[in-house]
């Protein structure tokens, strides 16, 4: 009797569909060894947002009653293996159904896996996952965040490679022969997909988390009301206006203290204070108000608020003030402004850093040009690795206008 | 981690897939080689008009998919379209139900044999997708069948069943299937898909015989009436609707003797039942948590079943209270509510207080709310029903008052 419990937490919409493949692909795999299993995507995440973080479970099991057992629950309370399709989610996550921020490794049981697609070093991983009281592994594919989504479906066999890392992993209840066979079988399955997942079997880096590693930080939570102490007739308070930054200068507003969306952002905005001219176009298109009104007129993105959309880049007329960088590079939630007051130098020479990294901060929201996926795929292939290329207007280009 | 220990399962002549509720009926449907179907979208319901779009798409069905306006244009669309000969499914989800409600009245006079799915879901306001079943419940005492399923396969098996029982020319009443939300509309699970072959074999052409709006035969469909007449077609709708007992069963009889497999019982899954002291009975998925839990609770020595109910409308009076008046207790666990109604309960419970009114034995009845808006009933509300039980038929008296579980109070 065993039963192997997976959850896909990936980026709303973009990745829906990849999600849903995957865990697809793990019942499907575990039926070539005569197992039951159910896919079902977390309702509560629904509708989704681009980029909210939200969940896919599979459960497989060797009986259809051992299955009953493990689906008598809204969702698992526990999971064997955590899949994360894209590593920014390491700082945790906080979606419509959650309530507070909930690390990535919460419901990995113990010594279970984390299997992540990351192309950065574990310790730098560590950096963000945070550090829980039991011992776990931490296993990666290698390879950039994948948008074989919903708006943009980009082929590039990450459903594939997930799995075969699985049969790795798991390999009682996911045979790589039975992946190989389930892939081709599936709609969605080829022979170069085989490949790939038996690429990823053989490339699969893990590594022991021990209790003492991780990041420090407490996630912020809060108690649910009860139902005599909630307002009548399905209201719920207006958010307080702000107040001045300080001085009676400037202005912050206030912010709901229960949904803070700041794990939907895989880009942040670098902001260069010294270039602002202070025109107000991202203040007033932030979609998120996260903009805070600093003394001096200039504006600071809020990155408890900001859920990293881009659109203050777009609209910043100036070429060099506000740049789109990968969330990955950040180990904080730090004001930048305040880090500009304190020491210029110090703050330019940060920035250019944080701007000039190409291989650290380039992401991709899908194709840049024709053929790409071409080239990545033969790439990811025959390399095992992948390419980082530089970025569109919008999602930090080198240039704003091409 | 274990090694496995069963070996795949063997070749027939079903194929095995990997589908939810929604795709399963969406199988049934392109089975059924339906004529006509409109859509409208809203969750959860949505789900089985994306996998029929996919069907027609593919080649796979060949139908005319309408997309309407609105909820209330899809029901009159399919309405007409059944009147005049085609085989129509359609069908919504919480208040996109209920923004079809004058189209629904107006089906079972009429003696139109349209199958829907409900996806059941809650009633906005608050704009929630989860689970109750008050949308489907709307239509309880217009003259519509209704019942509930609670796994893909039933689905698939239901729809089929479905479209005999609806267009036996003895019934000629619709049918709505209720699915619950989330739990069965978005799970995927493991389903047996019957080959066409069998299916002919199971479920005739959709025969309108002399009630078809056409040339050949002409009539009119719902003239103006008045008091002389409304009272003798409300009995029309009645005798339809006690006519479809006897259908139902040998609807679900043929069902086994094609496909072998199916239940028995047409009207409620009994789960150790035979020597229950406590039963509790349930509607939909709620079956799932209450089967586990009593697989515990019969570890440890307490005897509890459960009836999950598939059929609610015709209510399978006599046969249920058969089983409950066995019981030393029985607890109701709605999905569903019904304010200010006796005793503040839920509908179910309601209906079976009703139900044992004539029964010779009537053990205590406790009624509990669960599970609204999606709301995961769980095992400790599963154990905490069965002690409220065993209290009741242990002082042999009936709480008259309802209990919530799981509310946060």
């Amino acid at each position: 009797m065993a039963a192997l419990i997976c959850e896909v937490v990936y980026r709303g919409i973009f990745q829906k569909n990849l999600a849903a493949r995957i865990a697809r692909g793990i019942v499907l795999s575990a039926r070539k060894s005569g197992r039951w299993g159910i896919a079902f995507g977390r309702y509560g995440d629904s509708p989704q947002r681009n980029g909210i973080p939200a969940k896919d479970f599979a459960i497989v099991a060797d009986t259809k009653e051992e299955l009953e057992q493990n689906m008598a629950r809204y969702e698992p309370k526990h999971t064997d293996v955590t899949i994360v399709l894209d590593d920014t989610l390491s700082k945790g996550v906080e979606s419509w159904a959650w309530y507070g921020l909930q690390p990535i490794n919460r419901l990995t049981v113990p010594n279970g896996t984390v299997l992540m697609t990351s192309v950065q070093p574990f310790e730098s991983l560590l950096q963000d996952i945070h550090k829980r009281d039991t011992a776990y592994k931490l296993s990666l594919v290698r390879a950039k965040a994948s948008f074989s989504g919903l708006w943009v479906h980009k082929e590039d066999h990450t459903e594939a490679r997930i799995l075969g890392a699985l049969a790795k992993i798991a390999p009682s209840f996911l045979a790589l022969d039975g992946v190989s066979q389930a892939i081709r079988e599936i709609e969605w399955g080829s022979d170069l997909k085989v490949a790939s997942a038996r690429k990823a079997y053989d490339r699969l880096e893990t590594r022991q988390v021990k209790i003492t590693e991780g990041n420090a930080e407490i996630p912020y939570s809060f108690e649910m009301p009860k139902w005599w102490e909630m307002r009548e007739g399905v209201t719920i308070p207006a958010i307080p206006i702000g107040k001045p930054k300080e001085g009676g200068q400037g202005y912050v507003p206030e912010r709901n203290p229960y949904f803070k969306k700041f794990t939907t952002r895989t880009m942040r905005p670098v902001i260069d204070f010294d270039t602002c001219v202070k025109c107000n176009l991202c203040w007033i298109s932030c979609p998120d108000s996260c903009f805070d009104v600093m003394p001096d007129a200039t504006f600071d993105a809020n990155m408890e608020a900001c859920c990293g959309c881009g659109v203050c880049e777009a609209v910043c007329p100036v070429e060099s003030c506000i740049t789109m960088v990968n969330e990955a590079a950040f180990e904080d939630n730090a004001s930048q402004w305040e880090m500009w007051r304190k020491d210029k130098a110090a703050y330019k020479t940060w920035l250019t850093a944080k701007i000039g990294d190409k291989q650290t901060t380039v992401r991709s929201h899908g194709f840049r040009f024709r053929g790409q996926y071409e080239q990545e795929l033969t790439r990811d292939l025959d390399g095992g690795g992948v390419e980082i290329t530089a970025g569109i207007p919008g999602e930090n280009a080198a240039h704003k206008t091409v | 981690m274990a090694v496995a220990t069963t070996a795949a399962p063997t070749a027939s002549d079903e194929k095995e897939l990997l589908i939810s509720g929604s795709e399963a009926v969406a199988e049934g449907l392109a089975l059924a080689d339906i004529d006509v179907v409109t859509g409208y979208p809203i969750r959860p319901y949505d789900t089985v008009i994306q996998a029929i779009a996919k069907k027609i798409a593919n080649g796979q069905l060949v139908a005319e998919y309408i997309v309407a306006e609105g909820e209330h244009s899809q029901f009159e669309i399919v309405k007409h379209a059944s009147t005049v000969g085609a085989r129509v499914f359609c069908g919504s989800s919480g208040v996109g139900w209920a923004y079809a409600m004058e189209c629904l009245v107006v089906t079972p006079p009429l003696r139109v044999p349209m199958v829907c799915l409900v996806g059941n879901r809650a009633l906005d306001d608050p704009g929630a997708f989860g689970v109750e079943h008050n949308d489907a419940l709307f239509v309880r005492d217009l003259g519509w069948m209704l019942c509930w399923i609670d796994t893909s396969q039933e689905a698939i098996d239901t729809t089929l069943i479905a479209y005999r029982v609806a267009e036996d020319r003895r019934v000629f009443l619709p049918l709505a299937i209720s699915a619950d939300g989330a739990f069965l509309t978005h799970s995927q699970a493991l389903t047996l898909v019957p080959p066409k072959e069998k299916v002919d074999k199971f479920l005739p052409r959709y025969d309108r015989g002399d009630l078809l709006l056409h040339p050949d035969n002409p009539i009119t469909v719902a003239p103006q009436a008045n008091e002389d007449w409304v009272i003798e077609i409300r009995r029309q709708n009645d005798e339809a609707m006690k006519r479809a007992v006897a259908v139902i069963e040998e609807a679900y009889a043929d069902f086994r003797k094609v496909f072998g497999r199916g239940p028995e019982n047409p009207w409620f899954e009994e789960y150790m039942t035979d020597d229950a002291e406590i039963i509790l009975v349930g509607m939909g998925t709620i079956s799932l948590p209450m089967k586990v839990g009593i697989r515990t609770l019969r570890a440890q020595g307490k005897k509890v079943g459960l009836v999950r109910l598939r059929w609610f409308r015709p209510f399978p009076t006599e046969k249920l209270v058969k089983v409950l008046s066995r019981a030393k207790a029985i607890g109701v666990v709605d999905r569903d509510y019904s304010f200010g109604s006796p005793f503040h309960s839920g509908v179910v419970a309601n209906e079976i207080r009703a139900a044992l009114y004539n029964a010779e034995k009537r053990p205590p009845l406790l009624s509990f709310i669960c599970g609204l808006g999606g709301r995961e009933v769980t095992l400790e509300d599963v154990y905490k029903a069965t002690d409220l039980c065993y209290n009741a038929a242990n002082s042999g008296k009936s709480e008259a008052k309802t209990l919530w579980l799981g509310v946060r109070e």
